[in-house]
């Protein structure tokens, strides 16, 4: 589905972020991204749908390499890549509904786009979801008047709004509670399993990421050092990829 | 009694700058020698208090006697005011954005922000008095001498409002697929109308105030009367056009803030009435 091959990358030149990743990510099923902080894993996921350009690898995604895509057949790439953000990315002056129609940018012409008028089709999906996310009644809200919660349930229907093969998620729960977090996490699985889409996900929360993941991928300074089940992911390896053991217990 | 490891610490809380004082002295200095160099004198403010006292006793009572004079000026410069800003904020709008740093290539900010600044370079008295040459007497040349000044002001705040913006949402839209002119409807856009409205509600009303002034210079409007009445001493009928000028901006002022308020607050009319035409509070954040 999605493969990385020899992907690196540096903002500043001779000082790697990402050295040499390789990663095949499965058509369906949660892989998640663990590691410190500063060790390139938001890096590595905004490469895939180049919101970050690699210095060198490629990017496999249906049959194309992105990493050498610009212009319209990168955008066309893109609308089949949703992503979720850390800190939401809502725009926060438009509705809920602008907000969730925005994911279908990618489809509709601009022109059409700078009138609202999107697709019946569209609008229907938009309102199902909203269900799903359960937000109903809340399409005519402005984005800045909901909680943290409410507004990443609203950036997973942004994304799920594109019918993306891949769903990205950079640190979906890093700004929210830890119950919060564990409800978007259920509803992202949710919402990634009945539609089957294979989400990647970044965390830095390990718990979370045994719970939820399929496949675990342990990052430590910029390389890959462990890629397994969950159940393999032991103190000695969560030592390696974070380094010291005095945070286990 | 005092503990001897205290005479190596420093006494002074702050460190002292002599050049704060240099600049204050400087300046008391200055202000001397310029009234000096003015004869800015006492004798000379009482010679100038008594014509002033003449000079406003013949304002008074206003005449408005000529009126018809007085509502065709006004209708013009009323004119000159909202067509000028029109087209100011139409042509401003593409201007500004494309001089927008955070969103445009060097080669093509370059251009649009030099248009700006020279479009800010001068006061539109001066912009009027070319256009009166190159156009001619009338109208036109305040048109063109507001636009342009609407351009330099709308042009620039625009460009500093899209630059503040922030990129999350941008690259949230960006990252759907969506093309360029998407991405500003969606993406920029709403960030930054709310600014834009009361840069452009501001623009009209300076450009009211200026379109009184262009006529002065023969670029049409009421001022070009005001002139012509204060070099004929008619000082009551040039009392009688500060009063209707004066009566202008506040309309103009209340029409502004009532633009504001729809756009920004999301005021209907009824609401707008029932507020005597104050602007609404920003909508407070509902925290849940």
């Amino acid at each position: 589905m999605l493969s990385l091959k020899h992907l690196s990358k540096s903002y500043v030149t001779g000082k790697p972020v990402l050295t040499d990743v390789n990663v095949d990510v499965a058509a369906q099923g949660i892989t998640a991204i663990i590691g410190a902080s500063g060790t390139g894993k938001s890096t590595l996921i905004r490469c895939v749908n180049r919101l970050v350009d690699p210095t060198s690898g490629e990017i496999l995604f249906d049959g194309a390499d992105l990493a050498k895509l610009s212009g319209r057949p990168l955008r066309h790439a893109r609308r089949h890549i949703g992503m979720v953000f850390q800190e939401y990315n809502l725009v926060e002056r438009l509705t809920v509904m602008e907000n969730l129609l925005s994911g279908r940018l990618g489809y509709v012409s601009p022109w059409r786009a700078w009138r609202r008028k999107f697709p019946p089709d569209d609008i229907r999906r938009a309102y199902e979801l909203l269900d799903v996310v359960g937000l109903s009644g809340y399409a005519h809200r402005r984005a800045d008047a909901l909680s943290g919660g409410q507004r990443q349930r609203v950036g997973i229907a942004r994304a799920v709004m594109q019918e993306p093969k891949l769903l990205l998620a950079d640190e979906p729960t890093s700004s929210l509670d830890p119950k919060t977090s564990v409800e978007i996490m259920e509803l992202l699985a949710e919402v990634a399993r009945s539609r089957n889409i294979p989400v990647l996900i970044n965390m830095h929360d390990v718990e979370l990421a045994k719970r939820f993941a399929d496949r675990v991928i342990g990052m430590a300074s910029g390389r890959i050092v462990f890629d397994g089940p969950p159940s393999e992911l032991t103190d000695a390896m969560l030592t390696t990829i974070y380094g010291g053991e005095g945070w286990l217990q | 009694m005092t503990d001897p490891s205290a005479a190596s610490l420093p006494t002074e809380p702050f460190p002292r700058s002599v050049w704060p004082r240099v600049a204050a002295i400087a300046l008391v200095g200055y202000v001397i020698y310029a009234c000096a160099q003015l004869d800015v004198s006492p004798a000379r403010v009482e010679t100038g208090l008594e014509n002033a006292w003449r000079f406003f006793s013949r304002l008074f009572p206003p005449n408005f006697a000529r009126w018809e004079l007085l509502a065709k000026g006004l209708k013009e410069s009323l004119e000159i005011a909202v067509l000028a800003s029109a087209l100011g904020i139409v042509l401003a709008l593409p201007i500004g954005l494309v001089a927008a740093r955070n969103l445009m290539p060097a080669w093509a900010t370059w251009p649009a922000r030099l248009i700006i600044v020279a479009a800010r370079s001068f006061h539109p008295v001066i912009v009027a008095i070319v256009f009166v040459k190159a156009v001619g007497f009338g109208a036109l040349a305040g048109i063109l001498a507001l636009t342009v000044a609407s351009i330099g002001f709308i042009g620039k705040l625009f460009t500093e409002a899209i630059e503040e913006i922030s990129l999350k949402q941008v690259e949230a839209i960006r990252a759907t697929g969506a093309p360029f002119a998407s991405v500003l409807a969606f993406g920029v856009l709403p960030q930054v109308f709310s600014r834009f409205i009361g840069f452009a509600t501001y623009q009209l009303d300076s450009n009211l105030r200026n379109s009184t002034m262009v006529g002065i210079v023969g670029a049409g409007g009421i001022g070009g009367t005001l002139f012509a009445a204060f070099q004929r001493f008619d000082y009551d009928f040039v009392c009688a056009i500060l009063i209707a000028i004066i009566t202008l901006i506040m309309i103009g002022e209340v029409l502004a803030t009532g633009v504001r308020a729809i756009f920004i607050g999301n005021a209907t009319l009824a609401d707008l009435l029932r507020r005597g035409g104050t602007a609404p509070r920003e909508r407070h954040l509902e925290d849940d």
